[in-house]
This record gives C-alpha cells, structure tokens and sequence, in this order.
C-alpha cells in the first residue's frame, strides 16, 4: 500500500512536471497565435492583453486583400517543385551508392558534408552565379537551390532506408526479366515508399522554412513566407498583426504535416542516426 | 552491409547483369546538380576572393591575398566569430541538458506521453525567423508578456530592453534558441534512453549502485552515439546561427551581437564588398569542411 502510494505520488510529480514543462514551450506559440486574433487596440495595450475580446479575422483579411498571402503560394511552389526533384534524384543516386558502392565512403561523406556548409557561404557565389545567367527573384533559381542544398539530406536517408530492403528481391526481379530501370522502379521505390514519404517531409519542410536563401535570392515576384514575415519590422514599429498572422499562415500547414508522421519525426530529424 | 549481402551483390553482378555505366547513370544528375551549386561558385569565390570588387569598383584585376590579410585585421570579423563560438558553446551544454532532463522526465509511463511529446516538438518545426519573430514579440518591452511577468514577481515597473540592452540582448537571442532547440535534444536523447537495455539497468539496481554510477556506467555509454550526432546537427546549426539573431537584434546592438553568417550577409548584400566577402566565404568553407570532416570521422552517422 505505501509503496503503491508512493509510486503514484512520483507519478503524480512528473505529471505536473511533464505539464509545466508544456505549458512553458508551447506559450510563445500561443502568443504568437492568440494576437494574430487580436484587434490592433488589443495588440498596442498595456499592460498586455493575454486574452482577446473575440476571435477576428481582419489581420489575415488585410494580408489576403494586399496580396501579400500570395507569399505563402510561393513557398508552396517552390518546396513541393523542389522536393519532388530532390526526391527523384537523390533516391536514385542513394540507389547507386548502396547497391554498386558507386564512389565508396568517400562520395558519401562528400556528399552529406555539402549540407553542412553555413548556407551563408553557398549562397553568397551562388548569388553572383544568378546575377549573371538573370535567376534571381525567378521560380527557376529558388528551386534549383533548394533541390541542390536537399540532394544530400535526401541521398543520405534514402540510402539508409535502400540498406533496409533485402537485395533478394531485387535478384528476384532481375530473374523475372526486368531491367535495371525497372528494377529501380517497379520494386525500390514501392519497398522503401514509407522511407520515401518520411524524407519528403522533411524536405520540404526544410526549403518550407528557409529564410536566408530567400532573403538573398528573392526580390518581390518570388518572395517566399519567410521573406514577407521580415517585410512588417519597421525601424520604429512593427505591425505586429502582420507578422502574427503571417507567421501562422506559415507555421500552421507544418503544424498539421508533423501531426501526422510522429513516428518519422526521430529518425528524420537526426539524419538517419536513430532509427526509430 | 551485412556479409551475405555483399556475395549476393556478386552474384548479382554476374555479366549478363552488369550494366557498365549504369551506376554511374543514377548518380549523375544528383552530381551535376552539387556541382553547379557546391562547386562552381566555390572556384569562382576563389577567383573573386583575390580581385578587388566592391560596391563603387568592379575592379577584376589580381589583388593577390590582400582580402585574406584584411580579414587578419577586421576585427569585426574576428567579434563575429567569437560571437559565434560564444553562442555555440553556451547553447549547446544548455540544450543537451534540459533535453536530457525532459528525456528522463519521460522515459517512464505517464498520462498522455504521446501527447505531451507531440506537443513538446512543436518549436522545432517552426521556421527559425519565425521564433525570432515571435519573441521579439514576446520580449518587447511595452506590449510583450516576458516584462509583465518579471513586473508581477519584481512588484515594480521595470521596463527591459531586452533587444536593446547590451547586458539583456544575449541572454534574449539564447531564451529564443534554447526554446527552439532543446525539443530537438529531447526527441533524440529520449529515443536514446528508450533503447538502454532495461534488464541491465536492473541488475545492477539490485547490486546496489547508485544512481550516478549507473548513469555514467550503463546510460551514457549507450546513449553516446545517439548523443555525439545530436550534438554534432546541432553545433552545426549553431555555427550557422542566422535568423534568429536576425530578428531579434540583426547583430545589434552595434555589432555586438553579430554571428559569421549575419556578418557575412552585411559585408556582401549590403555593403556590396562583394571581394572581400568572397575570401570570408571561403575561409569560413575551408573551417567548417575540417571540422565536419573530423567529425564525421568520430560519429557513426547512420551505417
């Protein structure tokens, strides 16, 4: 009985604890997302309103009317357009590297160190390179970079995801009289279609959530969610009702995406080392 | 690649299969692509890097290494790497351990783990210039919530700067990263700790070890691998530390605040010092391709 007890009272602590803990990281969010509700009397009083009076629109209205809500098309376009070629791509360039050891460990490390650049330094020539050859601010440069700078996150996953698909089948296929092509697409990509479905993700969340490529890469046609939120810091004000309502429109659709591949999330997020 | 697997691969390879070309068929575009992008602009940064382009002179004439001397001298360059460095190894151990402490808070069954856990990942997959934003939402010193609560616990009206105030804006720019990241910590470390053999833990309970040794005998080791890679993402990430900073402080207050990346980004698109950030570029290429090499040489990344 007292050990019961006392085992439901260390329980009970962590519980609390495991609230707290909660409530404490999701609070920037809620805030975040309760004034993007706010009118602008609401936003502007002091002390803060923790509260608004009523759920209203009109921060998203304006954003909607302005046009500016097309930003978030951009991103759209642009991390789906680059997802499904660094999906292509990589996965069969991890194909080669896993079955024909195709450039050994040293094409792989090679390959997964080019993620590891500071974006800084990638884009500062690759700017230059778009100056030159008229990229900038086009669907064309911003998607070019994002399937480039994913490539590696890409052929690194998926190769780990191939190494799980035993090779009889493909010995199998190729008895049957498929070609190597085939092979590659009528038995890899279906075996490994959770795999690939978990990488896709986070690709596109990735290019999704950029901001320096776009900053840099963007000027007003291509202008992604990212850029726009940075357009409503003033020197002396910030509308703030615009960068809430923004930062939702943009946070909200990964919100829902995560929600629906917990189980992806470990072995995602830390490239492949834990499986999961 | 297991044994049996690398005879069947022969096997496979038998004439009639092999394909001369065909492996290099696959990889090709993929090559291609990292080469246009990776390659190419690091020879034409190189190219840069020794002329003496800026903003009022497109000056391509050879310079020799006197980008690369300038920098030995800017110190603001210098303040921006330490800055860097600094934010690095701050946040890190920071990070590391309150995503261990919330791990251990949630190896055991609870209530709702599965709920909490989805709940508690949530900053990471916010868009990082979006966190920025957000708290600078949250620490501005009238209408954000940080001051009003301080003020509730003071019991006086204090107005912090936090963007502002040299002594408030780190410990700003790290609340934002910390938030953000130690979730990250926390979903691989807890991932860790859940595959710790049980069986062992309790034998040697019942021997009598304590707490500590059991930890640092039977948890670390085994969590080590899992740990060496979250720290090696995330030092990454911090070493490349760009939009949060960006806006809260946009390396202000002077350039008190300044990282490599917004320093890079302030040499090369604003003040258009396109050679001399060319050299910086490649400098901070040439540091990081060492550092990622030594490490990937120590971490088992996904074998």
């Amino acid at each position: 009985m007292n050990a019961k007890f006392k085992k439901n009272f260390k329980t009970g602590l962590r519980l609390a604890g495991a609230v707290a803990l909660t409530i404490l990281f999701l609070f920037p969010i809620y805030w975040l997302f309760m004034i993007s509700f706010k009118t602008a009397d609401e936003i502007y009083a002091y002390p803060p309103v923790w509260w608004p009076e009523s759920l209203q629109f009109s921060n998203y209205a304006v954003l909607f009317k302005d046009g500016d809500a097309a930003t978030v098309g951009n991103s759209l376009i642009v991390a789906g357009t680059s997802t499904v070629f660094a999906m292509l791509l990589g996965t069969t360039c991890a194909y080669s590297i896993v079955r024909f050891k195709t450039g050994g460990n040293h094409l792989a490390n090679w390959i997964i160190s080019q993620r590891m650049i500071p974006p800084i330094a990638i884009v500062f020539p690759v700017f230059i390179l778009y100056v030159w050859f008229g990229l900038v601010d086009t669907y064309f440069g911003l998607i070019l970079l994002y399937t480039a700078f994913n490539l590696p996150y890409v052929i690194w996953m998926m190769r780990g995801y191939i190494l799980d698909i035993p090779i009889s089948l493909e010995h199998a296929a190729l008895v049957d009289g498929y070609t190597r092509w085939q092979v590659l697409w009528k038995v890899i990509f279906p075996m490994c279609r959770a795999g690939l479905f978990a990488t896709a993700i986070f690709t596109f969340v990735f290019a999704w959530n950029d901001f320096i490529f776009a900053l840099v890469l963007t000027r007003t046609e291509v202008a992604t969610y990212t850029v726009q939120v940075t357009h409503y810091f003033g020197g002396q004000s910030n509308f703030w009702g615009k960068i809430s309502a923004m930062s939702v429109l943009g946070t909200l659709p990964i919100f829902f995406i995560v929600a629906f591949m917990q189980k992806y999330l470990v072995r995602g997020i830390s490239l492949g080392a834990v499986k999961g | 690649m297991p044994a049996d697997d690398v005879t069947m691969l022969k096997k496979l390879s038998l004439p009639k299969i092999r394909k001369l070309g065909f492996k290099y068929q696959l990889i090709a575009p993929s090559i291609i692509i990292l080469l246009i992008i990776g390659l190419f602009p690091l020879v034409y940064t190189l190219v840069v890097s020794f002329q003496g382009i800026t903003m009022m002179d497109n000056d391509t004439s050879f310079h020799g290494i006197k980008n690369y001397v300038a920098i030995a001298d800017d110190t603001r360059f210098w303040g921006a790497l330490f800055h860097t460095v600094m934010f690095t190894v701050i946040a890190l151990p920071i990070e590391l351990f309150l995503g261990l402490f919330m791990a251990q808070l949630f190896i055991e069954k609870l209530p709702g783990r599965q709920i909490f856990i989805a709940l508690l990942v949530l900053p990471v997959v916010v868009a990082p210039i979006v966190s920025g934003a957000t708290w600078s939402l949250l620490l501005d010193n009238r209408f954000g919530p940080i001051n009003q609560i301080i003020n509730w616990f003071m019991g006086e009206e204090l107005t912090l700067l936090w963007t502002i105030n040299p002594t408030l804006v780190y410990p700003a720019i790290f609340l934002a990263e910390v938030w953000q990241w130690t979730p990250f910590m926390f979903l691989l470390l807890l991932a860790a700790l859940s595959a710790v053999d049980k069986a062992q833990l309790e034998a040697a309970a019942i021997d009598g070890a304590s707490y500590w040794m059991i930890f640092t005998k039977i948890t670390l080791p085994s969590i080590w691998p899992v740990m060496a890679v979250a720290i090696l993402i995330r030092g990454l990430d911090l070493f490349r530390l760009f939009d949060i900073v960006w806006a809260l402080t946009k390396g202000g207050p002077g350039t008190m605040t300044e990282t490599i990346s917004t320093f890079t980004y302030v040499k090369g698109f604003q003040q258009f010092e396109t050679s001399y950030t060319g050299a910086v570029a490649l400098l901070i290429i040439i540091i990081l391709s060492f550092v990622v090499i030594g490490a990937l040489r120590k971490v088992e990344l996904s074998r």
